[in-house]
């Protein structure tokens, strides 16, 4: 083994193909845009060099830091969501409902599944105020609440709430199953043991169970934080970004600068920062775990 | 001999008269139109209609239609035109994006084809001016519609609450007040659409500073943060601000708009002319072709701008790609767009930039009063975004939505589209 990994020919015969797609298709267009950071204009007007004055704009641009506060709020509320929602129901798939766990599991995990446009056009409707009032408003004025009744999706306010409250919906089926496979690998010895000591209910849950989960749960917020801060699809469908630029997070406004402003030189600065917030978060819950770990 | 053997026996000799004949290499042809209109309407319809009777004849030709979203058409085009792998015919949108497209040398030059082909005079000349204002003096794009714009309003609503066709701004909100007293909805609007919402401070800008006011924009001499626009971009937001547009206006699309006025539901609708293919559309239209009435946008206190300046244009016009441009498509476009204005107008009624040379039988009244008020229009101006570049004219159109619900100052929705039109 120590043989064919001294042997230079062998090592390029086995990772050369896969390290040159990996170039072609992830490094190669990673530098291009770096260096479209340098440029300013869009394929049809043509580009100019313009220094670091993309990068200075960063600095200036009020919708930046609207988009940049969105997200981050959003990833923030959204990832404690899916996590939180997601150890709930492992706990109660493992402890409560045990073998009988699996329909409640499959419902749960079903709108994982649904394509988010689907989702997305389930709650238009549910939250609709017109041509015909959804599900939500409707309910409103039936109970003489009709002073509540309002355009949920066309405000900004509400529409934050709704947006987050459909991806922790439509997530924490699958951190569930992930942190369920976790739950049921402790090992029963330990917390018949921990019993034994009189641990229970919550205490058993604070003391022995959620230690011996925190490298998933770690994992989970990890995976969930990263995604959520690119979050686009949802959103896209949901509001558009909008009313306005209300609900536009990062990934949307680099997007519309790119592709509808035409600032290509612009939009590969935003998508910079984008993956800088992704590395700085990945990296301060590794290193937050590993601090833990050295306890 | 039965059926099947026969055809065995045939096919040898079609399958050689099919590679021996020339025409057939060189008909071979998809045409791809993309459109953000349905099948069922307007020009894309006309236009898929007459492809049909075509390909009939021309076997190796197939048009292929696919869907656009309005809203993201800029985006998709952008992305297309940059992989240089346009549509062959698509909608484009009425602002620099096109031009620079054209500029690429990626649009075909309409005039100097349509010269060659012979059906230059198929089109109106004012439609053909109107689309050159809007494209650099250019003839980039085919003038599909020629629209006009303004309030369409439900004369029994009006005649029953006392209210006369407003005069002025004033009278307006004096009678969208009376309506909303009433408990009618007294505009119906399209916020999803946005486009619906900019329209009207556009048509205000122009009331106050005259009919060349987004011309003097572009060429700087008027700014879009100067007091003028400031007043048009109040009076649109207070509009919103007293509830004049119902409930959720900006969750409201394109067609829910429209339905809302035509079942009606709602005093006030303003729109373009393209609606009249609605509007003549008895299954859509529940109050009656002849209980519509239109009035141009009013007059406001002290502007230049008079009832005689039309917002008018060329709707969402087509371009057509310079990669495709061959002798079959040549051949297509000679065919369909040498019947485009007489079928469009004889089936919808809707009014193109192409001429009318047979009269149509029955056409509705509503239509002919659009055609004359087109005919003796005086001076026609764009709308609001037309000489925006993409990113003002995407500003404008987003910012618009917190601006009517109050979440958006007018002050600083016309800086940050100032900055954006830089």
């Amino acid at each position: 083994m120590e043989k064919t990994l001294r042997d230079w020919r062998a090592i390029l015969i086995f990772v050369g193909p896969a390290l040159l797609l990996y170039t072609l298709v992830l490094l190669v267009p990673i530098a291009w845009s770096l260096g479209y950071t340098f440029y300013e204009g869009s394929p049809i007007a043509g580009f100019k060099f313009v220094g670091f004055t993309n990068y200075l704009r960063l600095t200036e641009d009020p919708n930046f830091l609207k988009a940049l506060w969105f997200g981050t709020k959003y990833a923030l509320l959204v990832s404690t969501g899916q996590v939180l929602f997601g150890l709930l129901l492992a706990l109660l798939y493992a402890f409560y409902l045990k073998r009988s766990s699996a329909l409640v599991r499959t419902l749960v995990f079903l709108p994982v599944v649904l394509p988010t446009v689907a989702v997305a056009q389930l709650f238009v409707k549910i939250f609709a105020i017109a041509p015909q009032y959804g599900l939500v408003n409707s309910v409103l004025q039936s109970v003489g609440l009709e002073h509540a009744v309002q355009a949920f999706l066309g405000q900004g306010s509400s529409a934050f709430w709704i947006i987050a409250a459909m991806d922790i919906w439509k997530s924490m089926g699958f951190y569930a199953i992930l942190l369920y496979t976790g739950l049921v690998d402790i090992p029963e010895d330990t917390l018949e043991a921990a019993r034994l000591d009189g641990a229970q209910g919550w205490s058993l849950a604070r003391f022995v169970v959620l230690p011996l989960l925190a490298p998933i749960t770690i994992a989970s917020l990890i995976f969930s934080f990263n995604g959520t801060l690119k979050v686009f699809d949802s959103i896209l469908a949901l509001t558009g970004g909008g009313p306005g630029n209300a609900t536009t997070p990062l990934t949307l406004y680099m997007y519309k600068t790119s592709f509808t402003y035409g600032e290509y030189g612009y939009g590969s600065t935003l998508a910079l920062t984008l993956a800088i917030q992704c590395l700085l978060v990945t990296l301060l819950i590794f290193w937050r775990s590993r601090n833990r770990g050295a306890e | 001999m039965n059926i099947p053997t026969r055809i065995a026996r045939l096919s040898p000799l079609v399958l050689l008269s099919i590679l021996l004949s020339p025409a057939s290499a060189q008909s071979n042809k998809t045409i791809v139109f993309l459109s953000p209109q349905p099948v069922t309407q307007g020009y894309t319809k006309t236009i898929l209609d007459l492809s049909q009777a075509y390909t009939k004849q021309k076997p190796g030709v197939k048009v292929q239609y696919q869907n656009a979203d309005q809203t993201q058409l800029q985006q998709q085009l952008e992305r297309l035109g940059a992989a240089d792998n346009l549509p062959t015919l698509f909608s484009a949108p009425a602002n620099t994006q096109t031009v620079q497209l054209a500029q690429k040398g990626l649009l075909v030059d309409i005039e100097a084809t349509f010269k060659k082909l012979g059906i230059y005079n198929q089109l109106n000349p004012a439609a053909v001016s109107i689309n050159k204002q809007l494209f650099s003096g250019k003839l980039i794009a085919l003038p599909l519609e020629l629209n006009i714009e303004g309030f369409w309003y439900n004369k029994k609503l009006f005649a029953d609450n006392g209210v006369k066709e407003p005069k002025t701004w004033n009278e307006l909100v004096t009678a969208a007040e009376k309506f909303k007293q009433k408990g009618i909805q007294p505009f119906s609007a399209s916020g999803e659409q946005k486009w619906p919402l900019t329209r009207l401070i556009g048509n205000y800008a122009a009331r106050k500073y005259g009919s060349d006011v987004m011309q003097r924009v572009a060429k700087g001499q008027l700014k879009l943060t100067d007091a003028g626009f400031v007043e048009a971009a109040t009076a649109v937001a207070d509009l919103g601000k007293k509830g004049y547009f119902g409930l959720g206006v900006n969750t409201i699309d394109y067609q829910t708009a429209l339905d809302t006025f035509m079942q009606g539901k709602a005093a006030m609708l303003y729109m373009g002319s393209w609606a009249l293919g609605n509007f003549n559309d008895p299954k859509q239209n529940k109050i009656g072709n002849s209980n519509i009435g239109f009035f141009n946008f009013p007059t406001v206190q002290g502007g230049k701008g008079t009832l005689n300046d039309w917002n008018m244009n060329t709707g969402l016009v087509v371009a057509i790609s310079q990669k495709q441009n061959d002798a079959a498509l040549q051949a297509w476009m000679k065919s369909v767009f040498s019947n485009f204005g007489n079928k469009a107008f004889a089936e919808q009624g809707l009014i193109t930039g192409f001429k009318v040379t047979q009269r149509a039988q029955n056409v509705p009244a509503l239509t002919t009063m659009v055609q004359q008020k087109i005919n003796s229009a005086k001076s026609p101006f764009l709308f609001f975004e037309a000489l925006f570049g993409p990113k003002a004219f995407a500003v404008s159109l987003d910012n618009v939505q917190p601006l009517i619900t109050g979440d958006m100052s007018p002050q600083d929705y016309l800086r940050d589209l100032q900055a954006a039109q830089k």
